[in-house]
């Protein structure tokens, strides 16, 4: 198991580089379109040939999984910070306060997620850049994905408000935030983390979902789920091969991220 | 469904695009256009068995003029306010007296199926090819010879050869295109251009390519006036050199090669090369041309300077063109515009938005730049632009529902679409029609970029297909169809 985390780990910061480097690494851009070679096999000017508009799919790729994988694990960041005020604020209350915000967390929850990212989508100003476009998806994944990990969040408060060593801290006379900032959210961490990475694979798959149905990241910028978008029609999988490579590197990626979240899991 | 099973009084041929006799023998229109007079076969009768008479036409009019049913078909018959008149001389005679004139009264006809006014069965008895013997929604719907059907091939036989059609209600056309190639269904029409070319390659005998058909794909601007976009966008929108810059610098040949494989070509205007008799075949689709783009935008005080464009007020020339979500033809169609702007430093943001949140900014908000979307066309009679081009009209997408014209141009179409549609005479409609595609090609309200071709595909085993780009394009002549080696066999 440490072996595949180790391979995972070094995978990740492979695919990393290569994306954060990829303006060093290659010449084109991720955008022109070779009209002359739309659908081109894969040559030595076009590593992964071109796709259907005659742009260079091994660029994309790289692009893309550049967008996936900075954003995702930013709107990680900011669901997992909600999940720590809510749920941190909420177990640590606890009575009513408690009870009212995790009956709102639950609605929340229950509310259709892919039609709420949609319509807020729907409502954005339209004359923003492809850049700006990708962040207000990832922000919006990041804002309206907290609600399960505040649950999980409120019952560790929960059962740390009510622990021996909190029972002694508020006996030599600790309280309110004090108790809050040095005694609970030390011991939140390993969970928060945990929250963390269970959330990157799970926006980097729902940017997928939303770019499946064209509702992702804005032309001509690529992010997996417009390049996962080319498998839809069955005719690719006979043809051309090549086409699978952002799945293949979609499905490394996903597990790499769940092996470390096994150590986390451990660790928490 | 209709076309399988309604019987109509005069069918317009979708090959020769001519109107032609089916339950009328005859028909005459008098009265300065307002009423036509039909002489109908004798010795007809429903799918049920019960007589076909001129009571049953006068009952379908009476339906179908029925305010309450809200029918489309109806609204291409209401020329005016007041009421429809049917008059009965004999049962094989009837007269339909309008309010007003109508233009092109006896091709509208091809869509209205006659219903029964004295079966039980009403609506299910049909004097059409077919009817409906099974159906399961959101799945099939099953279809068997009409036993009453009054058409008979040469030899006497009666038809149609197939007894029964199986309509499947796919969701994937992956898995539509499988069971074509299992043999387990005959056909599919209108299909898209990347299947097509997989119907090619496997097995190029299936795959029909009819030539270009009536649908376009355009973009437009929005020049609603009172539309929350900052005042210098306005003013670019509305100016006919800005339009046209962006017009010329679009490469539609490529968009035609590559999005559609070739199946489409450029678009010239609101008539498709398609509509054999409305097309001005004077006009040609506009040129890829950015060094003229340039001209014309220099012209009206826009600077290229660093690959990027600005007004003569020093705004940056950017905009958003919205399109609808999972459509990937017009993205890829929004990309390459994207690209070709970006050549003469226009800044094009795509966005695409489910369905009925673009329905909305661009019927009710208005918060919107520019939109590409499709039109499909089924009618040839250029009538049924009306409700896009008259600038009162709901559906003048650029600007809609105008008091009054907001510009000459639009003036004159408005003036040149109500003549043609209160002209009887064919010629003096056509010039109307040609005056108006020549504005509508000057003017460019919208920016038609490709008409697709009318792609199918269809097993060997059915016989006698001939494609056409009018829909249905593959069963427009189902009557004569036949499936395997045999005529009538069990399907």
């Amino acid at each position: 198991m440490k072996g595949a985390r180790l391979a995972a780990i070094v995978f990740l910061m492979v695919v990393g580089g290569a994306c954060v480097f990829a303006d060093l690494l290659l010449p084109a851009s991720y955008a022109h379109q070779f009209r002359d070679e739309p659908n081109a096999a894969p040559s030595s000017q076009h590593l992964l040939g071109t796709d259907d508009l005659g742009r260079d799919r091994f660029v994309r790729v790289l692009y893309g999984t550049r967008v996936s994988l900075l954003l995702a694990p930013a709107a990680a960041f900011v669901a997992s910070l909600l999940a720590a005020l809510i749920g941190g604020v909420a177990g640590f209350a606890g009575g009513w306060v408690q009870k009212g915000v995790m009956a709102a967390t639950d609605l929340f929850l229950s509310l259709p997620w892919l039609f709420l990212l949609i319509t807020v989508r729907a409502v954005l100003p339209l004359n923003v850049s492809p850049l700006i476009s990708v962040a207000i998806t990832f922000a919006l994944l990041g804002c309206l994905g907290w609600a399960a990990a505040a649950r999980v969040v409120c019952a560790d408060t929960t059962s740390l408000r009510e622990s021996d060593f909190v029972l002694l801290a508020r006996a030599s006379g600790s309280g309110g935030w004090r108790l809050l900032w040095r005694h609970i959210v030390p011991n939140l961490q390993s969970v928060l983390l945990a929250q963390f990475w269970i959330a990157v694979p799970a926006f980097i798959l729902t940017e997928a979902n939303l770019g499946m149905l064209g509702l992702g990241v804005a032309e001509p910028l690529p992010s997996w789920g417009s390049l996962l978008r080319e498998l839809q029609s069955y005719s690719v999988l006979s043809g051309q091969p090549w086409q699978f490579v952002p799945l293949i590197l979609f499905i490394l990626v996903v597990s790499s991220f769940h092996l470390l979240l096994l150590k986390q899991e451990w660790s928490a | 469904m209709r076309y399988l099973t309604g019987g109509v009084l005069i069918r317009v041929d979708r090959l020769t695009q001519a109107a032609g006799p089916e339950l009328a023998i005859s028909w005459k229109i008098s009265n300065g256009g307002k009423t036509i007079t039909f002489k109908l076969r004798e010795g007809i009768h429903f799918s049920d068995g019960s007589p076909f008479s001129a009571d049953d036409v006068a009952y379908t009019m009476q339906l179908l003029m029925d305010p309450s049913v809200h029918s489309p078909t109806g609204d291409s018959f209401r020329s005016d306010e007041g009421k429809v008149e049917t008059r009965v001389p004999a049962p094989n005679r009837i007269a339909i007296t309008f309010p007003a004139p109508i233009a092109g009264l006896d091709k509208l006809f091809d869509q209205v199926a006659i219903m029964s006014a004295k079966s039980p069965k009403k609506e299910m008895a049909v004097l059409g090819p077919y009817y409906v013997a099974e159906y399961k929604a959101g799945s099939y719907v099953q279809l068997q010879r009409n036993p009453n059907y009054w058409r008979h091939d040469a030899a006497g036989r009666q038809l149609p050869y197939i007894d029964s059609v199986h309509l499947d209600i796919q969701q994937n056309r992956d898995t539509e295109m499988l069971r074509l190639v299992r043999g387990e269904i005959d056909f599919i029409s209108s299909l898209d251009a990347e299947y097509f070319d997989k119907v090619t390659s496997q097995n190029p005998a299936l795959a029909h390519d009819a030539g270009v058909s009536l649908d376009s794909e355009q973009m437009w601007f929005n020049q609603v006036k009172n539309s929350p976009l900052p005042g210098y966008k306005k003013a670019w929108f509305a100016s006919t050199s800005f339009r046209r810059a962006v017009s010329e610098a679009i490469n539609r040949e490529d968009l035609a090669r590559i999005v559609f494989h070739g199946h489409a070509q450029p678009a010239v205007g609101p008539i498709s090369p398609a509509n054999k008799f409305w097309f001005n075949a004077k006009l040609q689709a506009h040129p890829f041309d950015q060094k003229s783009a340039l001209r014309r935008l220099a012209q009206e005080g826009f600077q290229l300077r660093d690959g990027v464009l600005r007004d003569r007020d020093g705004h940056t020339v950017e905009f958003s063109v919205i399109t609808n979500a999972g459509n990937k033809y017009r993205e890829r169609m929004a990309t390459m515009v994207q690209q070709d702007l970006a050549e003469i430093g226009i800044k094009l943001n795509i966005v695409t938005l489910d369905f009925p949140s673009l329905i909305e900014r661009i019927t009710r908000t208005f918060d919107y730049e520019a939109c590409l979307l499709g039109l499909f066309n089924n009618d040839l009679d250029p009538n049924s632009q009306m409700n896009v081009w008259l600038s009162s009209a709901e559906n003048h997408q650029w600007n809609p529902s105008q008091k009054t014209p907001q510009t000459e141009w639009e003036a004159e179409i408005d003036k040149l679409m109500r003549a043609q549609a209160s002209t009887l005479d064919d010629k003096k409609r056509k010039s109307y029609v040609d005056k108006m595609q020549e504005i509508a090609w000057e003017q460019e309200p919208f920016i038609y970029l490709v008409n697709r071709n009318a792609l199918s595909a269809i097993s060997a085993s059915l016989r006698n297909a001939h494609p056409v780009v009018l829909r249905p394009q593959v069963y427009w002549n189902i009557d004569e169809l036949s499936v395997g080696g045999e005529v009538a066999r069990k399907h």
